[in-house]
């Protein structure tokens, strides 16, 4: 029995463990089976691969992703109907699925694919209720939703409440309280700016009584400086910014202005569809100014090789490529790139699609590659040169502490069209027909008439309020920085692979209402924050758990781990160390010897020269990414490498965590330097370790936390006093100075501590 | 402690588990199907390696020995004559056939055709051509299984690497370690499941660099871990000074009461898997450098991977290294050695880089089998394309270089359910086009996770809606190569 059950796991497993927001369990089927919820989902899984969009690879002319696929006559059969409304038992595919016959069952066994009983029997019920089909919901363009009336209205803040409300009753479940100050200020501290509250911040408001005082709180964050700082990393991902240029020789590149913009253009809450259009078309609007140039850079931070010996057009093909393939995945949350070599086997784009939208980014006048790395510049053609009078004018946002001009990679047009052909297979040079500027009509199509044929008009058609993809998929990607996950949780995914929505209607309203604000960025923001959702306690109970273990329905608040560059901050700004300072180069601190040179090619950026003073207290988000070795802590915590367009990070918990939190200097000088400045205001015991407690966990220890590292201490000066030389050897961490000659095995024993503080599970997550 | 952690541990995956399921499968089954993995993860789209191999395994562990930057197979394995008696002559287009040639070569006026500088000779019953810069190899030929077809699509080093590594030219994959710690988790609680060995070597160099072993969209425990040579074999892993193995004990203990608070107050298992992840890292600081500990190996195991193998960094100390690691129980260990990439001054260059690796390369593979490992592990040797038949830039009596060459390369494999002492495909007498049995490098990847008891087709990762595989969407099993 129990040999049969693990190998029913087996078997079963790799399906299983794949099954999505969609889940079906092997309970009762649902009331009213709806297509585009329970069917499309199997169906667009395990049959579209052969019986899909791709014309190439579909089988027997059948083809289920359209309505008129779905009711057709079979191929060989004519009196037979693919599926007949209402009658499973004269539905072809029914009878096919629920065949027992090795030779008839679909899908084939040798697909390695099959369908449970489970599902097989939702088909069945879908079928005798009619078979209704369901356009794919996100190419359907989000229409006004009622915001549901709930019966807890106390509760309830503002809309998303009421749609949350909705959801948790329907699985029986309820909200949580509201989050205690402290940690309520804490996290809303972290998602807002990415850095833990100031103890100032954390004392005037556990102190502010009134009503609106974490409004105020709201406001005040929104307004702080790192608040850019804090929206400009996950666009970082997205945008694939990095320091180098990637592939093996990986030299250096100059793109940091345009980060600095981008910090900028959150800070002054600039419209979404303002931030997007300058991005993808600064150059094309009309007397464009330096700003808008260069904003372009966005579609230049892709990687460029350098390597000898390369063919010229295969790379700069690789370049046009993602392009758009970042476009597909950032803005639209659409797979484009597997439509690259054969029409997508899941979703409507066909391969002339790809290279419909390819033929927009194939116009820059590029080379794959520029020249010898050795005598390379910075920054490869088409370029702009960023002058000292730029940073006095219309640049002045941009950080000055270095020489300019400064050279950084800017989109343009060539002013002869280059021809685009749809290329064969994928391949550089296997040249098919010539394909003309043109986008997935599936979503919207391209109107000729209203928009122009280049980047201009491609953007214009992303921005309209008829795309039915934009709006929801950066709406999403912002739900998802707050909760940890998005309202789809493949944020980089919304076609008919991807998960379904948990809460479509809430997706909806918040599109429109996104759109019908002026895609103003902060308001949504700021929504979301003073929603009583967001402001729960993260605390759960047994039952929360067993009903709904990964919180979908957002019974309690998620407790998520800080980002890489955030566990630095929260380091570098408890401990008073960090650099209050924005943009500019990026930082090359501590670093653990010999990573880049055991890894190069001796050629490009070979030699690891770490930055001394303050640099080396800059925010994680400045930290120096060389692509191809990129900083490890940083790997270790999920950050990006940079390689590609990331629209969503793992969250992994590992021994090598472990081993950064408890041996990088990072921290350990962290803990060395606030230890000092505690002691240097000579305060009682109690009151040290207090003091950094709630400097690093933004909250006040309860007694018996502060019992236990009460007792930890006198044990650790107990050891320090007989161990002077380790005391001595310990406050030896990181290059600071040191602030105090104060006792030394006292400092040394609370560094202790407060290293232990900084590796609490608590520490880094929000 | 440790085994309450442990059933803690079992308790937290098992809820997440089933929930992530919703299935009523029976929890005990699972459970114990999660017990090898304890590197917990966070919430990817798939949580935890799959723990079992599809079918029976030929082979538990792999050694990759890298040669990174592309030997020449024309100056090791794959002997030419013909290329000899036509030195100096045009590539006939015949034999070309208008393929493409990178930016280096493709303006050359001519492509003179060069053979060996170096002499081959047959070596053991299989009479495997060997060439003299490979002696030690030679000696061992009745244990390898040479893979003379070997051919790739691409033409440079970045892609060529990344599409032998991951299975793409392009794009963030997963390695092939990391899909094997994926696929088949750890042997060891306290060793990652994939580690990986940098060497320099002394001819040309081409970079490395650690997107070769990413987890790719795999969780990130799947990452290869790089060991250094430096004091601290695998980053991070040294206590800071003014701390020992003792104080730090405390502190993990300090750490699991304070954390345990945490759990009462939020009830959230991430809090648990924490506590354990630090307690497995605490584990590899003790074993991490008792396995990279060469110093007490005895004299006769110094003698076979030369002395060499005592100085760190080096390729026969990172062999060495590899043996202990995969004897440990690691899943898959990559080692690379860079300086293989001789466009010019080939005959200066190779022969340097042929002494490094020749005598500890063959050393590890008789190590392996007087330890009874041999068959169990699969090793791997061999480059990321091989070397054309003309010759680079100027040809004179004793100096030439290749260029890139993806039509065809030698590889060499040992071990757990390879054929031993046999020559798998032929190519021409030009050593330009293969004649006989291709191995595409997919292929090359669907047989050698097959060895491993996993089914390339189903060794599968769902991401941005596609089940990945670390074939792609091609990849043919060799059966002529599989004992």
């Amino acid at each position: 029995m129990v040999a049969r059950g693990i190998l029913l796991i087996l078997l079963v497993s790799g399906t299983l463990m794949l099954s999505s927001c969609g889940r079906q369990s092997s309970e009762r089927l649902p009331d009213v089976v709806e297509y585009n919820f329970h069917i499309r989902p199997i169906i667009s899984d395990r049959c579209f691969k052969c019986h899909g969009p791709d014309a190439r690879q579909r089988k027997a002319n059948l083809r289920l992703d359209t309505e008129d696929g779905l009711y057709a006559a079979l191929k060989d059969n004519p009196d037979g109907r693919v599926i007949v409304p209402g009658e499973p038992d004269h539905s072809e595919l029914y009878r096919r699925i629920a065949s027992g016959d090795t030779a008839e069952v679909m899908p084939p066994p040798t697909s390695r694919l099959s369908l449970t009983d489970h599902e097989i029997k939702l088909i069945g019920k879908w079928i005798s209720q009619g078979a209704k089909y369901q356009k794919h919901w996100a190419f359907i363009p989000p229409k006004p939703v009622i915001v549901p009336e709930i019966s807890d209205r106390q509760w309830a803040r503002n809309e998303i409440d009421r749609f949350i409300f909705e959801k948790l009753e329907e699985h029986g479940l309820s909200p949580s309280d509201e989050a205690g100050k402290e940690l309520l200020l804490k996290r809303v501290s972290f998602d807002l700016t990415g850095l833990p509250p100031s103890l100032q911040r954390q004392e005037s408001f556990l102190k502010n009584e009134s009503a609106d005082a974490y409004e105020k709180m709201v406001d005040s964050l929104l307004a702080d400086k790192h608040f850019g700082e804090r929206l400009a990393l996950p666009w970082l991902d997205v945008a694939r910014y990095a320091d180098s240029h990637g592939y093996q020789d990986d030299g250096l590149r100059t793109m940091w202005p345009w980060r600095d913009w981008v910090i900028h253009a959150f800070n002054e809450n600039y419209p979404f569809d303002k931030f997007v259009m300058w991005q993808l078309a600064g150059d094309l609007l009309p007397n464009p100014n330096r700003e808008m140039l260069l904003a372009t850079g966005f579609n230049r931070n892709h990687k460029i090789t350098q390597e000898g010996g390369v063919i010229d057009e295969e790379y700069r093909v690789e370049y046009v490529t993602d392009r758009t393939n970042t476009f597909g995945k950032a803005f639209l949350a659409l797979t484009l790139e597997c439509a690259k070599c054969h029409d997508h086997k899941y979703d409507p784009i066909s391969q002339k699609d790809y290279f419909s939208t390819f033929a927009f980014f194939n116009q820059v006048p590029e080379k794959g590659l520029v020249g010898d790395i050795m005598l390379n510049s910075m920054a490869d053609p088409p370029k702009m040169y960023i002058t000292k009078e730029d940073v006095d004018g219309i640049l002045n946002f941009i950080n000055r502490k270095q020489q300019f001009p400064v050279e950084v990679m800017i989109m343009k047009d060539s002013s002869v069209v280059r021809p685009t052909y749809l290329l064969v297979r994928g391949a550089y040079d296997n040249h098919g027909e010539i394909v003309h500027q043109g986008v997935p009509a599936a979503v919207l199509p391209f109107d000729t008439s209203a928009y122009p044929a280049n980047r201009l008009g491609l953007a214009q058609w992303l921005l309209s309020k008829d795309n039915p993809l934009t709006a929801r998929v950066f709406v999403n990607r912002i739900w998802q920085e707050f909760f940890g996950r998005g309202i789809v949780k493949t944020a980089g995914d919304f076609g008919m692979q991807g998960d379904l929505p948990s809460h479509p209607q809430l997706l909806d309203w918040l599109a429109l209402d996104f759109m019908n604000n002026g895609w103003n960025i902060k308001r949504l923001v700021k929504q979301i924050v003073m929603s009583s959702t967001y402001r729960q306690s993260a605390s759960t109970t047994e039952t929360a758990r067993e009903i709904d273990p990964e919180n979908i329905w957002l019974s309690h608040a998620p407790r998520v781990r800080l980002t890489s560059e955030s566990i630095k901050d929260l380091v570098l700004a408890s401990s008073g160390l960090l650099t209050d300072e924005i943009g500019g180069p990026s930082v090359k601190p501590y670093q653990p010897p010999g990573i880049w040179e055991a890894s190069t090619s001796g050629r490009g950026l070979s030699h690891y020269i770490q930055d001394h003073d303050e640099k080396l207290y800059r925010r994680g988000m400045y930290n120096f990414i060389k692509r191809t070795v990129p900083p490890p802590s940083m790997l270790m915590f999920d950050a990006s490498s940079r390689d590609q367009c990331e629209v969503r990070r793992l969250r992994t918990n590992t021994p090598l965590q472990a081993l950064v939190m408890m041996n990088d200097p990072m921290v350990l000088e962290g803990a060395r330097v606030l230890s000092e400045r505690i002691m240097m205001e000579k305060p009682a015991k109690d009151e040290s370790i207090e003091k950094a407690f709630r400097l690093i966990l933004c909250r006040n220890p309860n007694s018996k936390e502060k019992s236990a590292l009460s007792v930890y201490y006198e044990g650790e000066v107990k050891r320090f006093r007989e161990h002077p030389d380790q005391a001595a050897a310990f406050l030896q961490a990181g290059e600071y100075r040191h602030e105090n000659m104060g006792d030394v095995p006292e400092t040394a024993a609370l560094m202790q501590v407060i290293h232990t503080i900084y590796n609490l599970d608590e520490a880094i997550t929000k | 402690m440790a085994r309450e952690f442990l059933e803690n541990r079992l308790n937290v995956n098992r809820r997440h588990f089933l929930g992530k399921l919703s299935l009523g499968v029976g929890s005990v089954a699972l459970g114990s199907l999660l017990i090898p993995d304890l590197f917990k993860s966070g919430d990817g789209e798939v949580t935890s390696s799959l723990g079992l191999p599809h079918f029976a395994p030929k082979a538990k562990r792999i050694i990759y020995l890298f040669q990174n930057g592309a030997p020449s197979q024309l100056e090791s394995f794959d002997y030419k004559p013909t290329l000899n008696k036509m030195r100096g002559q045009d590539l006939p287009e015949s034999v070309r056939q208008g393929q493409r040639l990178t930016g280096m070569t493709s303006n050359q006026k001519k492509f003179p055709l060069v053979g060996s500088y170096f002499k081959f000779q047959q070596h053991g019953h299989s009479g495997a051509w060997v060439s003299e810069m490979f002696p030690n190899i030679a000696g061992i030929a009745d244990e390898l299984c040479f893979i003379k077809t070997m051919h790739t699509e691409a033409i440079n080093h970045d892609p060529a690497l990344t599409f032998m590594q991951t299975g793409a030219q392009q794009g963030n994959r997963p390695s092939f370690g990391a899909w094997m710690s994926y696929g088949l988790g750890s042997e060891n609680r306290n060793l990652p499941a994939f580690c990986v060995l940098l060497s320099r070597g002394r001819g040309n160099g081409q970079g490395v660099y650690s997107k070769l072993w990413t987890n790719g969209f795999l969780d990130s425990v799947h990452q290869g871990v790089q060991f250094s040579n430096s004091e601290e074999a695998v980053l991070y892993l040294n206590n800071p000074a003014g701390s020992d193995k003792q104080s730090r004990r405390q502190m993990l203990d300090k750490l699991g009461e304070l954390n345990g608070m945490a759990f009462e107050n939020f009830g959230d298992p991430e809090i648990n898997a924490r506590v354990q992840q630090y307690e497995m890292a605490y584990r590899m600081q003790t074993a991490v450098p008792e396995l990279t500990d060469v110093s007490r190996e005895p004299d006769h195991i110094v003698k076979m991977y030369g002395p060499e193998c005592l100085i760190p960094g080096t390729y026969a100390a990172n062999c060495l290294l590899a043996r202990k690691l995969s004897e440990a129980g690691v899943r898959f260990v990559q080692l690379y050695h860079q300086g293989w990439d001789q466009h010019g001054n080939l005959t200066g260059e190779m022969p340097l880089q042929a002494k490094d690796v020749d005598r500890p390369s063959a050393a590890l593979i008789r190590d392996l089998k007087q330890r009874g490992l041999l068959d169990e592990t699969l090793v791997i040797w061999g480059g990321e394309f091989g070397r054309t038949n003309y010759c680079q830039g100027d040809l004179s009596d004793k100096n030439y270089g290749r260029d890139h060459h993806p039509r065809c390369f030698t590889i060499w494999l040992a071990g757990g359910g390879v054929k031993p002492g046999i020559t798998y495909g032929e190519t021409d007498e030009f050593g330009y086009n293969i004649v006989k049995d291709p191995v595409h490098v997919n292929d090359f990847h669907a047989t050698a996770l097959h060895l491993m008891g996993l089914d390339h087709e189903r060794l599968t990762f769902k991401h941005l809606g596609r089940r990945y595989r670390l074939t792609d969407v091609a990849g043919k099993l060799v059966p002529g190569i599989m004992a």
